[in-house]
This record gives structure tokens, C-alpha cells and sequence, in this order.
């Protein structure tokens, strides 16, 4: 692993459940914060349902996310950004959300996606 | 250019290994290199030596064996995926007390940290399957 730190983006855009894509995702940058790099994570889309609080999954037997997700901030990542409008399309706010997470508008998202070395999508 | 590719999908069920497969194919042919393939998710199921597709039909676990065999390309599985879908070589077989194993040669199982070193040391990762 090269000295050094790389500006790493992760974006999960998929839903939590229905494919193992979100879960895989997370598994990544848990994985990645190992490695100590700049590691950031956003979610667009439908990704945005990860984040959602009172996820209760005791009936479908799949591992619930949203339990897994505020550890995020324990790896040191605490660079979480969401696609507000991907919230507005989903009628959702920040409030909706287990994490604190700053929240960017198409615009941004774009500029942040451009400062990045590396985008690993989901 | 040296590239690595993380390949998501399982043959058959999504175009993503097949265009892996032919990206692949297409850099080495205009002098690029690869660092490492990394197979996530459901792409664990391109390593299995025991697909057995129509004749008339492109054979990719074997089309990819081939390339990695040819070029010797560093070839990842995530053990993680992969032991969750029955994708297995003979040690883990042996450890988790499987009467077989199905890990086609030229392909190492090995953790997530492949696939942010592969991210870290190439100059393009390149994500194939969602």
C-alpha cells in the first residue's frame, strides 16, 4: 500500500435489502478504513434507504443495516454525504436518517466526486 | 495504463462479467496492463471450475481462466462473498467440512483489502456490474 493517503469516494446507490449490494457495499469501506486512506462515502438514489431510522428486518431474516451503520463514525469516517435531492425525491429528510450526514445538492455532488483519486461505486 | 477491475456480476445473469471479460481483453491488446481482478459480490461465480454451459453458448468461468492463465493476472475472489455462495477452494472446504471444492485454478481467495490495494496502486479501477 502506497505511503500516501488516496482521496477514496465509495457512492451506494442501491436499497438496503432485495440484493446484497448496500450490505456489500458497507462490508467495502468497513474494509477500506483499514487502510487509512481519505476515505469518503455517499449515498444517492435509492441508497439514501440505508440510512433510514426504526429499519426492522425480523421478518425478512436479512441483517439490518441500520444497525451496522453508526459504527461508521468508530472508523473514522466521518466524511458521510447523502444527495439532498435524492432525499426530496423520496420525500425524506436529514431527520430521517441514523447518522449525521451532510447533505449536498447535485452541484456539489459533482465537485465532490471530481476532488476525488479514486471512486469505488456500489 | 495499468488497470485493476472489480467485477460485480455473475456470468450469465448480467453483461458485467462478459464486458469485464472483453475490457479486459481489449486493454491487454492495446499494451495495458493488469494489476489484479477482483470478483465481489455475486462476480465470486465467474471462479467456479464447474459451469457447464450450452455448447452454442460463450463459456466465460472458462474464457476467463484462460486469460488469467495466459497473461497470469493476479486474480481475486472475496472470501467473504464467496463462502457465502458456495464458492470454495480445498483448504476452505477442508476447514468448513465441505465434501468438495469448486475454485477454479489461477484464482486466489482473499479479503477486501485486494480491492482497495488494487484501487490504491493502479492507475484506473474499473467497476464492472452494479
Amino acid at each position: 500500500m502506497s505511503a500516501k493517503a488516496k482521496k477514496i469516494l465509495v457512492v451506494s446507490s442501491h436499497a438496503p435489502y432485495g440484493k446484497s449490494t448496500a450490505r456489500e457495499s458497507l462490508d467495502a469501506v468497513l474494509a477500506a478504513s483499514a487502510y487509512e486512506q481519505d476515505l469518503q462515502l455517499l449515498f444517492v438514489g435509492d441508497g439514501v434507504f440505508q440510512l433510514l431510522k426504526q429499519q426492522d428486518t425480523s421478518a425478512t431474516g436479512a441483517k439490518n443495516l441500520a444497525a451496522t451503520l453508526p459504527v461508521l463514525p468508530l472508523y473514522d469516517i466521518n466524511d458521510i454525504y447523502v444527495h439532498q435531492q435524492s432525499l426530496d425525491q423520496r420525500q425524506l429528510t436529514a431527520a430521517d436518517l441514523v447518522l449525521e450526514v451532510k447533505c449536498l445538492d447535485s452541484r456539489q455532488v459533482a465537485a465532490l466526486m471530481d476532488r476525488q483519486e479514486i471512486i469505488l461505486s456500489f | 495504463m495499468i488497470f485493476s477491475l472489480a467485477i460485480y456480476g455473475a456470468p450469465y445473469s448480467s453483461q458485467a462479467s462478459d464486458s469485464a471479460y472483453r475490457f479486459a481483453t481489449a486493454a491487454l491488446a492495446g499494451g495495458h496492463s493488469i494489476y489484479r481482478l477482483f470478483f465481489y459480490a455475486d462476480g465470486v461465480h465467474n471462479a467456479t471450475r464447474l459451469a457447464a454451459p450450452p455448447q452454442d453458448e460463450n463459456n466465460l468461468p472458462r474464457a476467463w481462466r484462460q486469460l488469467i492463465e495466459a497473461h497470469a493476472i493476479d486474480s481475486v475472489v472475496c472470501i467473504a462473498s464467496a463462502l457465502r455462495r458456495g464458492i470454495i477452494n480445498g483448504e476452505e472446504a477442508e476447514r468448513y467440512g465441505c465434501d468438495a471444492d469448486n475454485l477454479a485454478g489461477g484464482f486466489e481467495v482473499s479479503g477486501l483489502g485486494q480491492l482497495l490495494d488494487a484501487a490504491v496502486r493502479c492507475d484506473r479501477l474499473i467497476t464492472f456490474g452494479d
